[in-house]
C-alpha cells in the first residue's frame, strides 16, 4: 500500500545505550527506523527490555537518543515537543490538584489565561466522560476514572500526536475494555483533536484490537522485528477468525527461534553475562504441569496457554524462556513443547524433581556453574555474594545483576546445588541441618 | 520513605564519602571561628549590658510569652528560607551536593548552645548598643536548632520526586520555576511540615536557653519566658518558676492547636500514595475555617497571588544568554575540588591557630576525657530510659484507646522545654546533698526521653494485627513474645526515637551538667559543663575546643552506633 499522507514522526537509525561499569555500554535500542503518518494508530509491541517505552520517550523529546535522527513534523527533536502529549501507565496525576486543575496544568504552563483555559478544560472533561468530577481529587477516583483524567489532560493541549505508554495495563480487565472502547469510538468518530496515536503495549490482543499498524520489537537490544498492517474495520471482534489468525501470527513472530549459536537461549548476554528474570521455581513447575496435562499433553499453543493461565506475554515469555534455558521445554513457532527431561520432571516426586532441577541448573546456567566451581575449589567451601555480584556488574547494570543473582540463588537453593546465608551474604555448600 | 521521621543526613542510605566528611568538618569549624574573629574585629567590647527592665509580675507573662513566640516564628521563617535555597542547591548541583550534604551532617551535630556565645558576640557587634543584636542572636540560636533536618528532608524529597510526575512536568514544558512550585514543593510538603513541627518542638528548649545569656561580664536578657525564668532562678522564686512552666505549657498547646494541626491536616492532600491513609489528622481549626465563607473569600486573594507567582514564567532576555565556553567537565571538577580543598585547609589552620594560641595538647586530652564521660552518661541514660519506657509504650501502643489519649501527651512533653524544670533538680540536689555526677545526669534525658515514648507507641500501634493473632494463636507468650514478636516489630521506630533522643541529650548536656539556683551552682564532670563554664568565663578558645571535640564525638556516635542500627532495622525489620 502506498501511503501518501504526511509523516508526523520520523525516526531513522535511532540508537540508545547507557553505560555499565566503567567503559562498557549496553544498547537498549539499535537501528530503529519508524515513521508515523497522519490518521493512524501505531502499536509498539514488545516485552520488557525491548525498549518500547524508550522509543516513546525519544519521540516525545523526554529522552535523547544516543544516535540517529528524530524528527517531528519535519523538525529535529531536541527537547520536549509542543504538539505531543503523553498518557502514562501509572496515570501520573498530581495528587494535590483537583481533576480540573490537573487537566488545566498543561495550558497554565503555557500561559493560557485562566479565562481561556477553563472552557477548554471543561470541553476535554466533557469529551472524556468526566462530567461531575471536576472538583474531585485523584485519590477519590477509581483507576478507570483516573486514567480518564490522564486522557483529558493530554487532549486539552490539542496535540497532533497522542503517546500512550501501556495506558490500560494498570486497570482491571473490565475497566480496561470500557476505556479502550470509549477511546476507539472517539477516534473513529474523529472527535479528538489528534492526528495520530502511538500506543506502547505488551498485550498482543490489545494491539490487534486497536491499531492500524503493529510494530513488533525484539528484545536486547530493541530492534524492529516485524511490521504489519491491520485492515479490519472498527469495531473489531476478538472472536473473528481473521483476528485470531493475526494474534497467532504475532505469537509466532515473537517466539521465533533465534540464532542459537550467537546467543545461548533467548536471554541477552553470553555465559556469565546472561541476565535472568526473577521466576519462582513454583511458577516453573506449575507451567510444566500445565503443559503436560490435557488438553495440551506436552505441547501447547502459546496464545491458548496465555488465555487459559490469564497471563500477558510479559509474564508468560520469561517463564517459557527459563524452561527453555534449563532444557525442560522448547519454544518454536508460537508453540511450547516439553523435552523428555521436562516430562520426567512432571512425573517425578519432590526429591527427584529437586535433584533433576539442580543437575540442569548446573549444566545449563553458567552463573550457577561458576558459583558451584568456586565453592568446590575453596577449602572453606564458602564465598561471599559480593564477589559474584561484582563479576556480573562487568556485564550488566546493578539492578540486573541483583535480580540475576537472586534468581540463581533461589534456583540453587531449590535444586540444592548450593546454600546461601542471608545474614552473612555468602554462598556455601552446607545446607542447614 | 516515611515522612514522619526526623530527617537526618547521618542516616543517608549509603555511607557518605569520607574525605568529604573531613572537609565538611574543617569548613564547619572554620566558619564558627570566623564568626568569633569577625565579632572581635568589629571591636565590640560589649558596653553596657543589654537589658530591658523585666519584672517578675505574673501579669507581664502573657506579653513575654508573645515575644517568645514571635522569636520562634522569625526563626522558622529563616529556617524555611534556608531550606528552600540550601536544599535546592544541593539537590540540583552535583558539585554543591558533595560539600553541602556532609556539611549539613556536621552542622546538625554541633551543639547549638555551645556556640551561642560566639553568635551573641557577633550580632552584638553588628548592632552595637541596640537590643536588635541580642534578638538576632537568640533567633539565630533557634534557627540553628531547626534548620538542618528541615533542609535535609526537603533535599531528600527533591531527590525522590516520582519519575512519571517529573515526565509530565517536562512533557508540558514547565519552566524550572513552575516545576519547583507545582511539583517539587508540593511533593516535599508532608515531610517538610512534619520536620518543621519537630523542629519547633525542639526549638522551645533553645528559645528558653538563649533569651537570657551571660558571656563573660556581659549579660543579656530579652523580654520573654526564658528571661523571666532566669530571673526567677536568680531570685530563687519558686512560684515564678511554676508560673513560667504554666505559661510555656499554654503557649505550646495553643501553638499546636491553632497553627500546626491545621497545617498537618491540610498537608495530607500532598501525599502521593493513592490509597486513603489510615491515620487522618483532624483539626477543628481547619474544619472551622473551611466552613467560614468570608474568611475563605478573604484568603482567596493571597492564594490567587501565590498562584500567579508560582506560574510566573521567567523568560531570560536573549542578551543574557551568554555563549558558554566549552570547558570539559573534568577540568571544572578538578578546579572545584581544588577550591574546596583549599578552603578546608584554610579553615583547619584557622581553628588550630585560634585554639592553639592559648591551649595545648593537654587541654585537648582533657576535653576528650570529659566528652567520654558525657558520652557514657548519654548512653547509660538512653539505655535506662529504653528499659523503662519501651515496655510501657508497647503496652500503650497495643491499646488503641489508651494510645489515642497518651500519644498527644507524649508529643507535648517532647516539645516542652525541660530546662524550665532544671532549677527544681538543683534544689533537690542541694537539699539532700546528692552526687551531681549522677543526679544531674537525669536532666540530660529528662526532655528527650519522650521521643522514645511516642515513637515506640507509634510503632506498637502500627504493628500488624495478623501477626498479633498468629502470636496468640500459637500461644507465644512471655519473653519469647517480646523477643520474637513485638521487639523486632517496634525496633525501627525505637531506633528513630532513640536517635532523636540521643541528639537532643548531647545538646541538653550543656545546660544540664551546669545548673544554677540563685548563687548556688551545681556542676557535673563532662564536656557540657566544660563548655558552659567556658561560656560563663567568656573563654573563647576553650568554647571552640569544647564544641569541636563534642561535635566530633556526636558524629562518631551517630556513625558508629545509630547508622548501623538504623540500617539493620530498615533492611531486616521494617514491616510492609
Amino acid at each position: 500500500m502506498i501511503d501518501t499522507s504526511k509523516p508526523l514522526v520520523e525516526l531513522s537509525h535511532v540508537r540508545q545505550s547507557y553505560s555499565i561499569g566503567s567503559e562498557k555500554e549496553r544498547a537498549v535500542l539499535d537501528d530503529v527506523n519508524l515513521t508515523i503518518r497522519e490518521r493512524e494508530i501505531v502499536g509498539l509491541l514488545g516485552r520488557s527490555g525491548s525498549g518500547k517505552s524508550t522509543i516513546l520517550r525519544i519521540v516525545s523529546g523526554l529522552a535523547k537518543a544516543s544516535g540517529g535522527d528524530v524528527r517531528f513534523m519535519g523538525e529535529p527533536v531536541t527537547g520536549p515537543v509542543d504538539g505531543v502529549a503523553m498518557v502514562f501507565q501509572s496515570f501520573a496525576l498530581f495528587p494535590w490538584l483537583t481533576v480540573m486543575e490537573n487537566v488545566e496544568l498543561g495550558l497554565r504552563a503555557k500561559k493560557v489565561s485562566e479565562a481561556a483555559a477553563r472552557p477548554r478544560a471543561l470541553k476535554a472533561i466533557d469529551l472524556i466522560g468526566l462530567d461531575g468530577f471536576e472538583s474531585a481529587y485523584p485519590k477519590e477516583l477509581s483507576g478507570g476514572m483516573r486514567q480518564r483524567v490522564g486522557f483529558a489532560r493530554a487532549l486539552v493541549v490539542n496535540p497532533q500526536l497522542l503517546l500512550m505508554d501501556e495506558p490500560f495495563s494498570a486497570l482491571d480487565v473490565l475497566t480496561a475494555e470500557t476505556l479502550r472502547t470509549d477511546l476507539l469510538d472517539l477516534w473513529v468518530e474523529g472527535r479528538m483533536p489528534i492526528k495520530s496515536i502511538l500506543l506502547v503495549t505488551h498485550g498482543i490482543e490489545e494491539a490487534v484490537l486497536m491499531c492500524d499498524r503493529i510494530v513488533v520489537l525484539q528484545s536486547n537490544p530493541g530492534r524492529i522485528a516485524a511490521e504489519m498492517h491491520v485492515k479490519m474495520p472498527h469495531p473489531r471482534n476478538r472472536l473473528d477468525p481473521e483476528f485470531r489468525q493475526l494474534v497467532d501470527h504475532i505469537y509466532g513472530i515473537m517466539t521465533k527461534r533465534e540464532d542459537v549459536a550467537r546467543r545461548e537461549g533467548l536471554f541477552p548476554g553470553l555465559g556469565l553475562g546472561m541476565t535472568l528474570p526473577r521466576i519462582s521455581t513454583n511458577t516453573l513447575a506449575g507451567m510444566l504441569e500445565e503443559v503436560a496435562a490435557p488438553p495440551y499433553n506436552g505441547k501447547a499453543d502459546m496464545p491458548a496457554l496465555a488465555d487459559s493461565l490469564q497471563m500477558e506475554i510479559d509474564d508468560l515469555f520469561p517463564v517459557a524462556e527459563t524452561l527453555q534455558l534449563l532444557r525442560f521445554a522448547e519454544m518454536a513457532e508460537g508453540d511450547i513443547r516439553l523435552t523428555p527431561a521436562g516430562k520426567r520432571f512432571v512425573e517425578a516426586d519432590i526429591d527427584v524433581r529437586k535433584k533433576l532441577f539442580g543437575d540442569h541448573l548446573l549444566a545449563y546456567v553458567p552463573l550457577a556453574q561458576r558459583i558451584r566451581r568456586v565453592l568446590d575449589e575453596r577449602p572453606t567451601h564458602t564465598a561471599p555474594a559480593t564477589r559474584f555480584r561484582a563479576e556480573l556488574e562487568d556485564y550488566m547494570s546493578e539492578d540486573y545483576a541483583e535480580t540475576t543473582l537472586r534468581s540463581v540463588t533461589n534456583w540453587g537453593r531449590y535444586g540444592e546445588a548450593f546454600a546461601y546465608d542471608e545474614s552473612s551474604q555468602s554462598f556455601s555448600l552446607e545446607n542447614p541441618q | 520513605m516515611d515522612e514522619r521521621r526526623i530527617a537526618s543526613p547521618a542516616l543517608g542510605a549509603r555511607a557518605l564519602p569520607n574525605q568529604w566528611d573531613l572537609i565538611a568538618l574543617a569548613l564547619g569549624f572554620g566558619f564558627f571561628v570566623l564568626i568569633v574573629e569577625g565579632a572581635r574585629g568589629m571591636g565590640a567590647p560589649l558596653g553596657a549590658p543589654v537589658t530591658t527592665d523585666l519584672s517578675l509580675q505574673y501579669s507581664s507573662l502573657p506579653y513575654y510569652a508573645l515575644r517568645t513566640t514571635l522569636r520562634m516564628f522569625a526563626a522558622i521563617l529563616f529556617s524555611l528560607l534556608f531550606t528552600f535555597t540550601y536544599a535546592t542547591l544541593a539537590a540540583k548541583s552535583r558539585r554543591a551536593e558533595q560539600v553541602l550534604i556532609p556539611l549539613l551532617d556536621v552542622l546538625q551535630s554541633v551543639p547549638v548552645l555551645g556556640f551561642l556565645s560566639f553568635t551573641v558576640t557577633f550580632f552584638l557587634g553588628l548592632f552595637p548598643g541596640s537590643t536588635l543584636g541580642a534578638e538576632c542572636a537568640a533567633i539565630f540560636a533557634i534557627f540553628t536548632s531547626q534548620a538542618w533536618n528541615m533542609a535535609f528532608s526537603f533535599y531528600q524529597s527533591l531527590r525522590t520526586v516520582p519519575r512519571d510526575l517529573d515526565e509530565v512536568a517536562n512533557g508540558f514544558q514547565l519552566s524550572a520555576w513552575q516545576k519547583f512550585w507545582q511539583l517539587e514543593t508540593p511533593f516535599a510538603m508532608p515531610g517538610l511540615i512534619w520536620n518543621t513541627m519537630m523542629s519547633m518542638s525542639g526549638g522551645w528548649f533553645f528559645v528558653v536557653a538563649s533569651e537570657a545569656i551571660s558571656v563573660g561580664d556581659t549579660t543579656i536578657k530579652l523580654p520573654g519566658v526564658g528571661s523571666y525564668l532566669a530571673m526567677a532562678i536568680e531570685q530563687k522564686r519558686v512560684d515564678c518558676v511554676i508560673a513560667a512552666v504554666v505559661a510555656m505549657a499554654l503557649v505550646i498547646l495553643a501553638y499546636d492547636q491553632i497553627i500546626f494541626r491545621p497545617i498537618v491536616a491540610f498537608s495530607q492532600k500532598f501525599r502521593v500514595e493513592m490509597t486513603g491513609s489510615q491515620t487522618e489528622t483532624k483539626s477543628f481549626v481547619l474544619d472551622l475555617f473551611q466552613r467560614t465563607r468570608w474568611l475563605r473569600a478573604l484568603t482567596s486573594v493571597p492564594a490567587d497571588l501565590f498562584d500567579r507567582f508560582a506560574m510566573w514564567r521567567f523568560q531570560p532576555p536573549k542578551m543574557l544568554a551568554v555563549k558558554r565556553i566549552p570547558v570539559p567537565g573534568q577540568v571544572v571538577d578538578w578546579l572545584w575540588y581544588a577550591l574546596v580543598f583549599a578552603a578546608a585547609l584554610y579553615s583547619l589552620k584557622l581553628v588550630v591557630t585560634f585554639v592553639g594560641a592559648t591551649l595545648g595538647w593537654s587541654d585537648v586530652w582533657q576535653v576528650a576525657g570529659y566528652s567520654l564521660i558525657t558520652m557514657v552518661r548519654v548512653l547509660a541514660l538512653i539505655i535506662i530510659a529504653s528499659l523503662i519506657w519501651t515496655p510501657i509504650s508497647v503496652w500503650i501502643g497495643l491499646r488503641p484507646r489508651v494510645a489515642e489519649k497518651v500519644q498527644p501527651l507524649a508529643q507535648f512533653l517532647a516539645a516542652f522545654p525541660a530546662n524550665v524544670l532544671f532549677p527544681v533538680a538543683v534544689i533537690g540536689i542541694l537539699k539532700f546533698h546528692l552526687n551531681p555526677d549522677i543526679w544531674l545526669s537525669l536532666l540530660i534525658i529528662f526532655g528527650t526521653q519522650w521521643y522514645i515514648v511516642f515513637n515506640v507507641i507509634g510503632g506498637a500501634s502500627a504493628f500488624p494485627n495478623d501477626l498479633k493473632e498468629v502470636a496468640s494463636n500459637f500461644g507465644v507468650k512471655g519473653w519469647q513474645w517480646w523477643r520474637n514478636v513485638i521487639l523486632p516489630g517496634v525496633f525501627p521506630y525505637y531506633v528513630t526515637g532513640a536517635m532523636t533522643a540521643s541528639g537532643g541529650s548531647w545538646n541538653a548536656s550543656i545546660v544540664a551538667e551546669y545548673v544554677k539556683w540563685g548563687d548556688d551552682t551545681v556542676s557535673a564532670h563532662g564536656v557540657g559543663a566544660y563548655i558552659a563554664k567556658a561560656t560563663a568565663d567568656g573563654d573563647y578558645p576553650r568554647i571552640v575546643l569544647g564544641v569541636c571535640v563534642m561535635a566530633i564525638f556526636v558524629i562518631a556516635f551517630n556513625r558508629l552506633l545509630w547508622r548501623p542500627l538504623f540500617g539493620y532495622a530498615e533492611r531486616k525489620l521494617r514491616l510492609s
